[in-house]
């Protein structure tokens, strides 16, 4: 349990008078999301499991380890190049198991459906829910739908939520995260997050960016089953690289040192980003991921990325020293250092 | 990238840093005018690089920080009328008015959108033509070319929904009011690239004689800035005060002179408030009688608002190079992004949130 978290009491925890309304920032993945988790849902839910504030939660029963956790899918437009939203709510919920080290077995899921949706648009984001499911190994074993009336829903709204087994005696959480450990992460970044961005608002560029969206439990379980002594795994989505790595380094109070130059970003994308004035570092993944190893685990690690076709532009990209309260710092291309922080909200373009 | 890492090129900056050291024998202050400068300034940590005689102070060129709050309390108003659609580029979506922003407005059920360019907002009031599409025209002459283009092709095909709220201001006559001010510190600019692709910087030589002030138009990355501060270190050092012009890959003496006769064709200068800083004369635009049809102001009768900033907030005295973020006492405590007491805490190119982002470390942590 995070030592911040007060007493559950029956007055609203966040300041009213300075939202009285829940904004889109709320669910950015930053400041604001998170304020929202500390201060109203884990007080309100109080209990050790969910305290642990990872990925999943892993449930202990009866000598076995059960990973658990669920997924809300709400991305406009529904297909992008490199993905659909039927690929983003299996992966999603596969990858957020995977993070504990976990195998996923088997997800559920709801669909909230707007009046008039094609069915064609349905059948597709299902074929691809069942192609996604085939490809991460996992089976949709139950599910629920529900319709609103038009204009109370955005196409189709997707949740999933999924089990995976654990068979590894590591505590794969940000607390594990020690200094002296090397970061490493799975490919380069930015891609999904500049995907979906350019298709929502018209942005064409020279050749087409597509969203990295894949799954990664096969990863991880080559780097389980390789021996690696992982401490902490977490995937870049919402947020990005940064916002993965301040929760991480607050929670296991340390500074991750990140050497900008080291962290591979697609020429395309660098170039999306510059104009929109965007920083890559915070920019959505939904196929990548970040590793915490000890020193002497971290060149093996890299080789087992390396060596998976979905990390082969996988990268060691800093490493975690001793600090107080938690710190984020990069080494940028001209050798000075800066600090990178969590964002308050979402990244919004710049005026020029 | 190309035109890009050239420009952040570490052996090329570390040889402008050390040829800057060698030429330095007395403390100067600088004040570079844009924002996006800032950023790369403080991101990049140019201001370790470079000898400690040469101060770096924060200019007002970041247009979300200078946009008064009653411009912003008059967007919020006009989004919030019903079958109104405010555009706005995405930054000033986050920035305080009096009581709330416009993200807030949207919370409430007002349509804001996010555009990339007037000309969307233009295409927005084709598909919606039961409905009054006002675009929230901020900034400095960099953006006004763009502003006006959408003005006027309003007016050649007659386009009876759109509008825009107009909030621009121009660099000359800040340079000049904090020159002027008693308090004043800066003894050399770095001017902002961006505003003289569009302008020119001929404007900028009367300046430079009257005030004796060395000014660079200077580009944006880290190799632009070294290089910049470097050409005015060296005119302070050797005792000129020219215009001189670093950025020459993108701006030429005269400028864009077809953007400059649009601009005086729908624009006309006015005065104009500053945020934190207050009216400067001759600092801003205004549409012109011929196209007053397309000003919101008017339109949605929202033109006489005032209001009061916090008191506690410093950044009039920041924008004019006086203090620096981390000198205010509200600096990282009362003050931060989430809860920012004034415009320079929230814009991406604000002093106070480039401090506060990059800064810490040597602030308050």
């Amino acid at each position: 349990m995070s030592e911040k978290v007060n007493e559950f009491t029956s007055s609203c925890p966040i300041p009213i008078q300075k939202y009285p309304n829940v904004t889109l920032a709320h669910g950015g993945g930053g400041k604001l999301t998170h304020q929202l988790i500390e201060k109203m849902f884990i007080p309100a839910f109080k209990n050790s499991l969910l305290g642990a504030q990872h990925d999943a939660a892993v449930i202990s029963m009866d000598g076995m380890k059960l990973a658990f956790t669920t997924d809300s899918f709400v991305v406009q437009p529904l297909f992008f190049p490199g993905g659909d939203i039927g690929t983003l709510a299996v992966n999603g919920t596969v990858n957020d198991l995977a993070m504990c080290g976990a195998w996923p077995l088997y997800l559920s899921a709801g669909f909230i459906i707007e009046e008039g949706l094609a069915m064609e648009t349905l059948w597709r984001v299902v074929q691809s829910m069942q192609r996604s499911a085939q490809a991460a190994g996992v089976q949709l074993v139950t599910g629920d739908t529900k319709v609103v009336e038009k204009g109370k829903g955005d196409g189709i709204f997707i949740n999933t939520a999924g089990i995976g087994i654990v068979e590894h005696e590591m505590s794969i959480q940000p607390k594990s995260v020690r200094p002296g450990d090397e970061v490493l992460i799975s490919g380069d970044i930015g891609r999904h997050g500049i995907a979906i961005m350019a298709m929502r608002e018209n942005l064409s560029f020279e050749s087409q960016i597509e969203s990295d969206c894949a799954p990664l439990a096969g990863m991880v379980q080559q780097l389980v089953n390789g021996g690696v002594d992982i401490h902490c795994l977490r995937d870049l989505t919402r947020g990005g690289l940064a916002s993965a790595l301040c929760e991480i380094s607050e929670s296991a109070k340390v500074q991750i040192q990140l050497d900008e130059s080291r962290i591979p970003v697609r020429e395309d994308v660098r170039g999306a980003c510059e104009i929109l004035g965007f920083d890559p570092l915070y920019v959505a993944n939904e196929g990548r991921f970040a590793l915490f190893v000890p020193k002497n685990d971290a060149e093996k690690a890299l080789a087992i990325l390396k060596a998976h076709p979905l990390g082969t532009g996988a990268a060691i990209v800093g490493s975690v020293r001793e600090h107080a309260s938690g710190l984020v710092t990069a080494k940028n291309c001209i050798g000075t250092t800066r600090i990178v922080d969590m964002l308050s909200g979402e990244q919004l373009p710049r005026i020029c | 990238m190309k035109y890009m890492d050239e420009y952040r090129d570490a052996k090329a900056v570390h040889q402008f840093a050390e040829a800057l050291r060698k030429i330095t024998t007395k403390p100067w202050t600088l004040m570079e005018i844009c924002g996006g400068q800032t950023n790369t300034i403080v991101k990049f940590g140019i201001d370790e690089l470079i000898p400690k005689q040469v101060t770096m102070v924060h200019g007002p060129g970041c247009p979300v920080c200078v946009t008064p709050l009653e411009l912003i309390d008059k967007a919020i108003e006009i989004a919030l009328r019903p079958g109104a659609i405010l555009c706005s580029f995405g930054d000033m979506l986050r920035v305080p008015g009096s009581r709330e922003d416009l993200f807030s407005a949207r919370a409430k059920g007002a349509d804001v959108r996010i555009v990339y360019s007037p000309l969307d907002a233009l295409k927005i009031a084709g598909q919606n033509l039961e409905k009054q599409i006002v675009f929230f025209a901020v900034g400095f002459e960099t953006t006004a070319p763009a502003n006006v283009m959408a003005v006027y092709q309003a007016w050649q095909k007659g386009v009876k929904n759109f509008s825009i709220l107009v909030s621009h201001v121009l660099v000359p006559p800040a340079m000049e009011a904090i020159l002027s001010s008693p308090r004043n510190k800066v003894q050399g600019f770095l001017a902002a690239g961006h505003v003289c692709t569009v302008m020119g910087y001929t404007e900028y030589e009367p300046i430079a004689n009257k005030y004796r002030v060395p000014i660079v138009v200077t580009g944006f990355e880290p190799l632009d800035l070294m290089q910049g501060i470097y050409m005015c270190v060296k005119q302070l050092e050797e005792g000129r005060a020219e215009v001189e012009n670093q950025y020459s890959r993108s701006v030429r003496r005269e400028g864009n002179q077809p953007a400059q006769l649009l601009l005086q064709e729908v624009f006309k200068i006015i005065p104009r408030k500053w945020r934190g800083v207050g009216e400067i004369p001759k600092s801003g635009f205004a549409l012109t009688e011929k196209f007053s049809d397309f000003d919101a102001e008017k339109r949605f009768g929202v033109s006489d608002y005032t209001a009061e900033e916090p008191a506690e907030c410093i950044s009039g005295i920041i924008l004019q190079g006086i203090k620096k973020p981390n000198e205010c006492p509200a600096f990282g405590t009362r003050c931060t992004p989430e809860n920012p007491l004034g415009a320079t805490m929230v814009s991406s190119e604000g002093a106070c949130s480039a401090y506060y982002r990059y800064r810490r470390v040597s602030a308050n942590v």
